[in-house]
């Protein structure tokens, strides 16, 4: 390649990644300064997060929605891996005929906008009684055909002679999928896992159709509230997003490496 | 497992009823939370009236859609960010990754983290960060009249033109590293001799881009065209925490009209099902097509 074109590569990489960075930069520094130094433009990070941050528990329930962000999050991140990657394991390692038909109607799932299950979906939270629960939250998004093909296709690289190994050792059908299939498919667990948590940490639409007091609402609603009032004090807004960033941001690097690898199996 | 009872059954017997019993759970919960209420849906659709007391109406919910001028303006809208958006993301995103694929290339990583990191951000947060970004008294406006680009400052989210531009703006900075590494994993799999080898025939970089990365990406670029244009036609935080559906519904999305149809006014969930009945045969058959267009090119 040309020394120009080479050049042409890195400034070119380079601007792609301060767009892609500067957002966020911005974010944090609006979080620490004043709304009026966010105004004037200044770029650099201030001291007035305190301030902020008594100004955002003054207004919002923080506490109650970061508690309840984390449970309805973990809780549906753990039942969900268990139950998604438990079946992929199921539909790859004793496929026949009949259960790579049932895999091909849970794919035709994914095509279901959630706009269109919303409804009835609401319906029948609401008319058992469910509104408000951590149940409520995760039920619609445990199983998804997404994830579910995801471990089918890890599940085509775990070798069979593990599987028959094991078989003879005595262990259970269980028992090699916690204790040969688990321990092996550690980034696409991660993998799974990060989609999963930033998925359920992220979702708006759902909690805002079932959660309706002050008590059960999440960070993204808490976020969203902020600006439904007429005063912009965008310091403590953006410390607001800022903190309803910071864990997915968190796991993001922590899961950045396996994430690739999971996804690159994911793809094959 | 191993109880003796169980002998009697035949071991490839007892396989193929674990492999049911490992998968039933996610079968079951996809059934009962995808396809029953689409079915129910698609029940309430043809039915119209308030809270429990609905009647049948036959088509009329159908009928009304199509004369309901906010709804044809989100369905446009919809459309609108789906063709400019999705193409341009896609593309960019492919060019990147077959950068970031170049094996000389330093900072490799570095380049790799900052690209993605806005997937980190959630939906809700990067929305209201692009508004305020753009808002009069944003920091857009304050650099372009700093950079003499500009005058004054321009009320971007109150024109329909630039609100709309921002949304996919903001839509092509937060999804575009997303399906950069699906590409990125996609380009682990061809082997890097081939492109040595086309290097080697005289085949330009942009030539080896053609021939070699888009034909062997086929598969990914079709998932990811598919994912892009299924999201797209679903867009609701955007459209509600950037914009706000306005100035005057002039940004507003489908979904987002679906949600104040049901949750905000008077819910009137038997039209608020047909219009999202109309998304759902929309995402079918525009998976269709591009399954159709993925395969032709073989």
């Amino acid at each position: 390649m040309s020394k120009g074109k080479k050049i042409f590569q890195y400034v070119f990489l380079t601007i792609v990644s301060l767009i892609s960075v500067f957002p966020m930069y911005w974010m944090a520094c609006a979080a620490t300064n004043a709304s009026v130094d966010v105004i004037r433009g200044k770029l650099v990070p201030g001291t007035y997060i305190v301030e902020n941050f008594k100004a955002l528990i003054a207004s919002q329930n923080l506490g109650a929605a970061l508690f309840n962000s984390f449970k309805y999050s973990i809780v549906l991140t753990l039942l969900s891996l268990f139950v998604c990657s438990i079946a992929g394991y199921g539909f790859e390692i004793y496929h026949d005929k009949g259960k790579d038909f049932v895999m091909t109607v849970i794919l035709l799932a994914m095509m279901v906008p959630f706009a269109a299950t919303m409804i009835p979906l609401f319906q029948m939270i609401s008319s058992a009684k469910l509104l408000n629960t951590t149940v409520a939250f995760i039920l619609p998004t445990i199983s998804t055909p997404f994830l579910i093909m995801m471990f089918r296709q890890s599940a085509r690289s775990f070798p069979h002679e593990i599987i028959e190994a094991a078989r003879l050792d005595g262990l259970s059908e269980f028992g090699i999928f916690c204790r040969m299939f688990f321990p092996t498919m550690r980034s696409t667990y991660a993998a799974a896992m990060t989609i999963t948590f930033m998925n359920a940490w992220n979702n708006y639409l759902w909690p805002k159709v079932i959660m309706t007091n002050n008590d059960t609402l999440t960070m993204p609603m808490l976020v969203a509230n902020l600006i439904e009032g007429y005063v912009t004090d965008y310091g403590m807004l953006m410390l607001g997003v800022l903190i309803c960033t910071l864990p997915t941001v968190v796991i993001f690097f922590i899961l950045q490496k396996s994430f690739a690898e999971g996804i690159t199996g994911a793809v094959k | 497992m191993s109880a003796p009872k169980k002998k009697k059954m035949s071991l490839s017997k007892r396989h193929n009823l674990t492999g049911w019993a490992f998968l039933t759970p996610a079968a079951i919960l996809i059934v009962v939370m995808s396809f029953v209420p689409m079915v129910r849906a698609l029940i309430l659709s043809f039915k119209t009236g308030i809270g429990a007391n609905m009647k049948w109406a036959g088509i009329f919910n159908y009928q009304r859609m199509f004369q309901d001028k906010v709804f044809m303006q989100a369905l446009k809208n919809n459309f609108l960010y789906l063709i400019i958006q999705v193409p341009v993301m896609l593309v960019l995103a492919l060019i990147l990754a077959s950068m970031l694929n170049n094996k000389d290339l330093k900072f490799k990583g570095l380049f790799r983290t900052c690209i993605f990191l806005p997937c980190a951000t959630s939906l809700v947060s990067y929305a209201i960060v692009f508004r305020t970004l753009f808002a009069m008294d944003g920091f857009v406006n304050m650099l372009l009249v700093k950079l003499h680009i500009l005058d004054k400052g321009i009320n971007w989210l109150a024109n329909p033109g630039t609100a709309r531009a921002v949304i996919i703006i903001a839509l092509i900075w937060r999804w575009t590293g997303y399906n950069m590494v699906f590409y990125l994993s996609g380009l682990q799999n061809i082997d890097y001799s081939v492109y040595e080898a086309a290097r080697i025939d005289g085949a330009s970089p942009f030539q080896s881009f053609w021939k070699i990365t888009v034909p062997l990406l086929k598969p990914t670029i079709l998932l990811t065209t598919i994912m892009s244009t299924n999201g797209t036609l679903q867009l609701f935080d955007e459209s509600v925490n950037l914009t706000n559906g306005g100035p005057s519904n002039a940004t507003i999305t489908m979904s987002h009209y679906i949600y104040n149809m049901s949750f905000k006014y008077t819910p009137n969930f038997g039209y608020a099902a047909a219009m999202s009945y109309l998304i759902l045969i929309l995402v079918a058959i525009l998976a269709l097509v591009q399954m159709k267009v993925g395969d032709k090119r073989e």
